[in-house]
């Protein structure tokens, strides 16, 4: 068959294409511009950092001992702040996927709320406690709750939304209260879900209760503070390596035990 | 089953007794009596904020500071996202590559995860000098941790056989990469970028608070200073561009998937 | 022409998977490879164009050895023979057309087709989508065809590679019945049009019959048969296979 009879497909156009191209390169130009990026300021700058991190090590290994209860704060924070924020997602995930309730009214708001706690970041929250509460732990562990009410529910009821018909079918069909629906239908098969979601924004809430002590909420960032304003560097670096052990110390137990659920 | 029962046990027990050690000492000093109040004045903040602040003619005002923001962000982002492709490749584990290597790639990214932006911003701080420049690069070196982990993931989940059809036909590592590699990890890659971009809108709100720049610092003055309607407003603005980004950068990342 | 000679590959664990093979194939021959799975008809296939290495023994494509091949030198070697997978690999978020020129990438440097093909690769992978009945798809999404055009695309991409030999393992086992007597029909015609010596490896017995015009039988990484399909009668195929042939082993068309 002679190909030049045959009508010969047209090339789609590349236009939209080249068209996003050129917008994103422009905003990333306005970005560079807006932040007073440059290069030359970043390689004049090398040198502080480098003088910067030699102060760094060897790092002050006595401190350890100083920071050591702290720390211990610090993850109490965490595990306090992820409970509450896992007890109360659990009400709020359930609202918002649409196979539980069937009302969009309700679903759309739930959605709306947990969106709403998600956007402000735990550092702002925390801030925003203080100034209410005071200094101390209590701030930070309802800005890592709030958070985590918004993480947790979120994946949660995306899971939710995924789940096997069949056992809820069932409950419905043997006249099941919604309680029991719930319980029966519902529990088994999204719990290990919902504790490897639960293990997974402990993680991140590790990570957050370190640094919250910044504006006062206490834990670990409370030392940040004072030895950046001392210019004690090498103090610096301890806390630094401290609370990098024990992240990863808690990410990899936590990731073992989440890979064990699913 | 005796085992299981045992286990299950364990478990609760080592549960209580963590919650017990959670909550044993925390300093609960009760709620300040100015708690109430604040509280109040925070939601009157929120409920009718300071209009004015929106745009002042002579700068330093929300809008100039939620743009500072979005730049920090996108800069940050897009630093990360360039970074980041020779660490997830990597950290990818493959037939053809030693477990050693492909784990040292990720133990790279799980440290660079792990290293507080914070901390990175005040270095950066060191660098180049207060301001917003410090903060996109911090937000770009830390962004790499998590999105090499992203990328490297999709790298290691993509399918072998395309890249099997192109070794047949003859064609070199640079080909392979080109034609079967890049085209399946792409659309991958652009979805987790943007939802990285939608973080570090978040993440660079905060950078302020240590003077890298943005709408943190603006923010944190008026808590100190007690300008309850500015704090709400600047709160407003917050709230309103993130949810933008969200809704902007989800249309895109359906139109990826 | 292909010769085999003296391949074996043992695996590290102490598992023969090719065992003392002397094979040649001649140009333009139709050859069907049958035998139990796990008998060792991928790894020899595989191992023509060195997807998978031999352990002793040498493989020669027209007089070179691609068993010592390196580098450029083996892929040019690769650029003249085309491959055709059961799982069909094409890249599946691209379109069509650009699936069948990555056939033509050994005949560029690796710079080179980063900006794009010549037009005269174009027009190639055209008509080679012509060959095959789907040059109308040509620029639509390759994952949105079914799977018997699929696999024409890939026997598309064979064909803009313009090899000389095509090897297709399993090439209609993804496939219903219809479709698989299409994909053997393009197989055949453009083996015996274009005289591209084509070797295919197959479970189905009948279909093997019906296509090939000789067969090689392989049993435990050893040939135990190598001859024209009218030597081949389902005696013999028990052999092979080292019991009756079973009910799943046949294709079952009455009349095609």
């Amino acid at each position: 068959m002679n190909a030049q009879t045959k009508q010969l497909p047209k090339p789609p156009g590349k236009l939209k294409h080249a068209l996003t191209f050129v917008i994103v390169l422009f905003l990333l130009w306005g970005s560079a511009v807006q932040t007073e990026a440059s290069f030359g300021r970043l390689i004049s700058g090398i040198p502080n950092m480098w003088d910067l991190l030699k102060e760094m090590f060897p790092p002050n290994w006595a401190y350890f001992d100083n920071i050591v209860n702290p720390m211990l704060d610090t993850i109490r924070m965490a595990i306090a702040g992820t409970t509450i924020g896992a007890i109360f997602a659990i009400p709020l995930s359930i609202l918002a996927a649409n196979n539980m309730v069937r009302s969009p009214w309700v679903y759309q708001i739930a959605r709306f709320i947990l969106n709403l706690l998600r956007t402000i970041p735990d550092l702002l929250l925390a801030a925003i406690f203080v100034a209410i509460f005071g200094l101390g732990l209590i701030p930070g562990i309802l800005a890592l709750a709030v958070f985590s009410v918004g993480l947790i529910a979120k994946l949660t009821y995306e899971s939710l939304e995924t789940i096997d018909r069949g056992p809820l079918e069932a409950m419905t069909s043997v006249g099941a209260s919604k309680l029991q629906w719930i319980a029966f239908g519902v529990v088994p098969q999204i719990l290990p879900h919902f504790i490897s979601y639960v293990l997974y924004t402990f993680e991140i809430n590790v990570r957050a209760a370190a640094v919250l002590g910044l504006v006062g909420a206490g834990g670990i960032g409370l030392y940040y503070e004072k030895t950046l304003g001392f210019l004690e560097y090498d103090k610096t670096n301890s806390i630094i390596l401290l609370t990098l052990a024990v992240v990863l110390a808690i990410d990899y137990f936590s990731t073992k035990l989440r890979e064990k659920l699913l | 089953m005796n085992r299981n029962r045992w286990l299950r046990w364990l478990i609760v027990i080592a549960l209580v007794l963590i919650y017990v050690w959670t909550f044993w000492d925390i300093r609960f000093s009760g709620i300040k009596e100015t708690a109430g109040k604040i509280t109040r004045s925070i939601i009157q903040g929120i409920f009718s904020p300071d209009w004015d602040y929106v745009y002042l003619p002579d700068g330093e005002d929300l809008l100039r500071g939620l743009l500072d923001t979005l730049a920090i962000a996108a800069l940050g982002t897009f630093i990360s996202a360039v970074l980041c492709i020779p660490f997830a490749f990597w950290a990818a584990a493959s037939r053809n590559k030693s477990k050693a290597l492909s784990g040292a790639g990720k133990f790279v990214l799980s440290f660079i995860r792990t290293f507080p932006e914070i901390v990175m911003a005040l270095l950066f701080i060191k660098a180049v000098g207060p301001g917003s420049f410090a903060g996109a690069l911090a937000l770009g070196l830390h962004s790499i941790g998590m999105l090499g982990k992203l990328f490297s993931e999709e790298v290691e989940n993509m399918d072998a056989g395309p890249t099997e059809a192109l070794i047949a036909t003859g064609a070199s590592r640079l080909q392979v990469l080109w034609f079967a590699v890049i085209p399946q990890v792409l659309p991958g890659f652009l979805s987790y970028t943007l939802y990285r971009f939608e973080i570090n809108v978040r993440s660079a709100t905060i950078l302020g608070i240590i003077g890298a720049g943005g709408i943190g610092t603006p923010l944190i003055f008026a808590l100190t200073t007690r300008h309850w309607d500015r704090v709400g407003i600047i709160l407003l603005g917050i709230i309103v561009t993130v949810t933008l980004i969200d809704l902007i950068s989800g249309y895109f990342r359906r139109k990826l998937a | 022409m292909i010769e085999l000679r003296n391949v074996s590959k043992t695996y590290p664990n102490g598992t023969k998977g090719l065992s003392n093979i002397n094979l040649t194939f001649e140009k333009g021959e139709f050859v069907v490879i049958v035998g139990l799975s796990g008998a060792g008809k991928s790894t020899l296939l595989r191992s023509i164009n060195r997807l998978h290495e031999i352990t002793e023994g040498e493989i020669r494509i027209d007089g070179k050895s691609i068993t010592a091949a390196k580098g450029a030198e083996l892929r040019r070697i690769r650029r003249d023979i085309g491959m055709v997978f059961q799982s069909f690999n094409l890249v599946k978020r691209s379109s069509v057309l650009r699936n069948v020129l990555a056939g033509r990438v050994g005949y560029h440097s690796g710079l080179r087709t980063l900006f794009g093909f010549p037009k005269a690769d174009i027009h190639l992978a055209l008509q080679a989508l012509d060959r095959v009945n789907i040059a109308e798809k040509a620029y639509i999404r390759a994952d949105q065809l079914s799977g018997g055009q699929q696999q024409r695309v890939a026997i598309a991409r064979v064909l803009a590679q313009e090899a000389k030999i095509i090897l297709a393992d399993e090439p209609v086992a993804s496939l219903d019945p219809l479709t698989t007597k299409q994909v053997m029909d393009d197989l055949k015609r453009i083996n015996q049009e274009l005289g591209i010596t084509t070797i295919v490896n197959l479970h189905y017995i009948d279909l093997a019959r019906e296509y090939a015009t000789r067969i090689v039988g392989l049993r435990a990484g050893e040939v135990v048969f190598d001859g024209p399909v009218s030597e081949a009668t389902d005696e013999r195929f028990a052999e092979i296979y080292g019991r009756p042939i079973q009910e799943d082993e046949l294709l079952g068309e009455k009349s095609l």
